[in-house]
């Protein structure tokens, strides 16, 4: 009996490139022939570009005195007006059965509002700090060819929510918090690490050497709140050209969750009376590295109701 | 919704891997129930278990802070290795709560944990000063320090000077720092103003603190006292009025020196004979 059946790690993806099948250590090189380097990164560079700025925000008032964000992403004040709640922080308070006060609600709502619209796990994608670890190990785990290890069941992060929920309830205290990477590495970050950023390296060798994509496409508790939140997000990365798809595989193998492709890509006859271009699934974390680094730019952002396909 | 057998057992297999991790990660959470003495709360922060439910260690707290006393714990920092970690303590011996009139900290506190009944600082219960180490105050080595006295912010009602004869040289006064833990808001600057290497004075929290009286125990003195009946109040201290044998203060302030009273001859007589 299989408890961990093996994800596709790019080793297996390459069943699905036929071209390239060789490259696919470094995917996206097609991309950068065909449409240049700028072109090929925008998406990953806009990312990045918007985690630092917001590290920044939350850096400049302990380090230059100027406070427009204080706090951090569990809990944070922006201008001295704008609070904004982590909505799996709260569960846990709310689960630990702590009525909290109505700003912490009123902030978790316009979390949950603004991903619900955008996508929930634009979050982990675009604002989380552990992402850039787990790219990077990703990134080692093509660059070094390993293809070893096996990642949990993607549903675990899902039964996670839930046993945690219930440890708090349970426990009587926010049970995830003590161990929880995502808020230890904001909090190190912003407030100064200490041994903390253990845990963090502790998530980079699980995703290099353990579990590829393991932490957040298979475990992170976090990302499975925000997954839930996002499930009818109205922005979503479309295969709209899927007519000119080469079959490099390129996508597959930078793809944080690459079993949310194939539907929309392949989907019954590409689209001839068949499935929608629309990626739905809400693992999707909308980060767009799949229109960076597709040549014949197959992909592109788009609302989920646009199921266009050219 | 149809389950085949291998559905049900990859269920039950990440249910299990759940419930391991989830259960590890609520055991390792467990120790920090258990803070150490030294570690004190900001103003208004719950009981310590509805605390750890309640706060969300986002740090709002700390950066609204004017003294800058709040600290986010983290792991492997001495003190705070035992504080849940992410979670705001202050230690007073470092720099105590400044108790500001506006109690900053408690109205940046989205969750509550921090209560925002609390409005007056001055019944902030952060933990209670306890004079822990009576062999080395100085006060009661018959030194006048009062420095703790002096510096508390609810002074004569939170610590007062209580005066007692020094038995040591029999004729002077010691004068006792004595904490009233009703008025006591547990601030530290006490401890953090105390002269000594370690402070003899230290606040606690106040589980640790204070001791409980047996529910039974019905202090009848001070239900007398309120019904008009005789009074039992604490013995008005005696100390020598007059100058005694071998005193130097009239020296120094240039009164004359001891003159031994003039007793009536009677007196001397029928008071002094057996």
């Amino acid at each position: 009996m299989k408890l961990t059946p093996p994800i596709a790690t790019p080793a297996e993806s390459r069943t699905f490139g036929l071209k390239h099948a060789g490259q696919v250590q470094r995917p996206g090189r097609e991309a950068v022939r065909m449409k240049g380097w700028l072109a090929a990164h925008r998406f990953w560079l806009l990312r990045r570009l918007v985690q630092c700025a917001i590290f920044g925000l939350f850096l400049l008032g302990p380090l230059a005195g100027v406070w427009i964000v204080k706090g951090n992403l569990s809990s944070s004040l922006t201008l001295g007006v704008l609070l904004l709640t982590d909505p799996f922080v709260l569960a846990q308070t709310l689960a630990a059965r702590h009525v909290p006060e109505l700003s912490a609600l009123i902030g978790a709502g316009i979390v949950v509002a603004f991903y619900a619209l955008v996508g929930g796990r634009v979050f982990c994608a675009w604002v989380c700090p552990v992402n850039v670890v787990t790219d990077a190990a990703a990134w080692l785990r093509r660059r070094l060819g390993i293809h070893t290890g096996r990642a949990p069941r993607g549903s675990l992060r899902y039964w996670l929510l839930g046993a945690v929920l219930l440890a708090s309830a349970v426990s009587g205290f926010a049970a995830w918090e003590t161990v929880n990477p995502v808020s230890l590495t904001q909090r190190a970050l912003i407030f100064g690490g200490g041994v903390a950023w253990g845990v963090t390296a502790a998530v980079f060798v699980f995703d290099l050497l353990v579990a590829p994509r393991g932490w957040c496409g298979h475990v992170c508790p976090v990302g499975a709140m925000y997954a839930l939140i996002g499930r009818v997000a109205l922005l979503r990365v479309s295969a709209r050209h899927s007519s000119r798809c080469n079959d490099c595989a390129d996508c597959y193998a930078v793809c944080p969750e690459p079993q949310v492709i194939p539907i929309a890509l392949k989907g019954k006859d590409r689209g001839k009376g068949g499935a929608s271009p629309v990626i739905t699934d809400s693992a999707c974390t909308n980060c767009g590295r799949c229109i960076d680094v597709c040549g014949p730019d197959v992909f592109t952002y788009t609302h989920r109701f646009d199921t266009r396909r050219v | 919704m149809k389950l085949s057998r291998r559905e049900l057992m990859q269920g039950a297999a990440s249910a299990a891997t759940a419930g391991l991790i989830a259960g590890g990660a609520a055991l390792a959470g467990r120790p920090a129930l258990a803070r150490p003495a030294q570690a004190i709360r900001p103003p208004g922060a719950l009981a310590e278990d509805r605390f750890l439910a309640a706060c969300v260690r986002c740090g709002l707290c700390v950066r609204d802070c004017p003294p800058q006393n709040l600290k986010l714990s983290r792991w492997g920092d001495g003190i705070a290795a035992d504080v849940a970690i992410g979670t705001p303590y202050f230690v007073a011996r470092e720099i105590p709560c400044e108790m500001c009139e506006q109690v900053p900290c408690v109205k940046a506190c989205p969750t509550g944990a921090l209560d925002p009944a609390l409005t007056d600082i001055a019944k902030a219960k952060m933990g209670v000063a306890v004079l822990i180490d009576q062999e080395n105050c100085l006060n009661f080595l018959g030194l006048r320090c009062d420095v703790c006295y002096r510096v508390c912010p609810v002074i004569d009602q939170a610590i007062t000077l209580e005066k007692v004869s020094n038995p040591r040289s029999d004729r002077h006064a010691m004068l006792l720092p004595t904490v009233h833990a009703g008025a006591c808001t547990g601030c530290g600057k006490c401890e953090k103003s105390c002269v000594l290497e370690q402070a003899a004075i230290k606040v606690l929290p106040a589980a640790i603190a204070r001791g409980e009286l047996g529910h039974h125990y019905r202090k009848g003195w001070e239900a007398g006292s309120r019904d008009g009946r005789p009074h039992f109040d604490a013995p008005v201290q005696r100390l020598p009025e007059h100058a005694v044998p071998g005193d130097l203060a009239p020296l120094r302030s240039g009164a004359a020196p001891y003159t031994p009273p003039v007793l009536a001859p009677g007196a001397a007589a029928s008071g002094g004979a057996p």
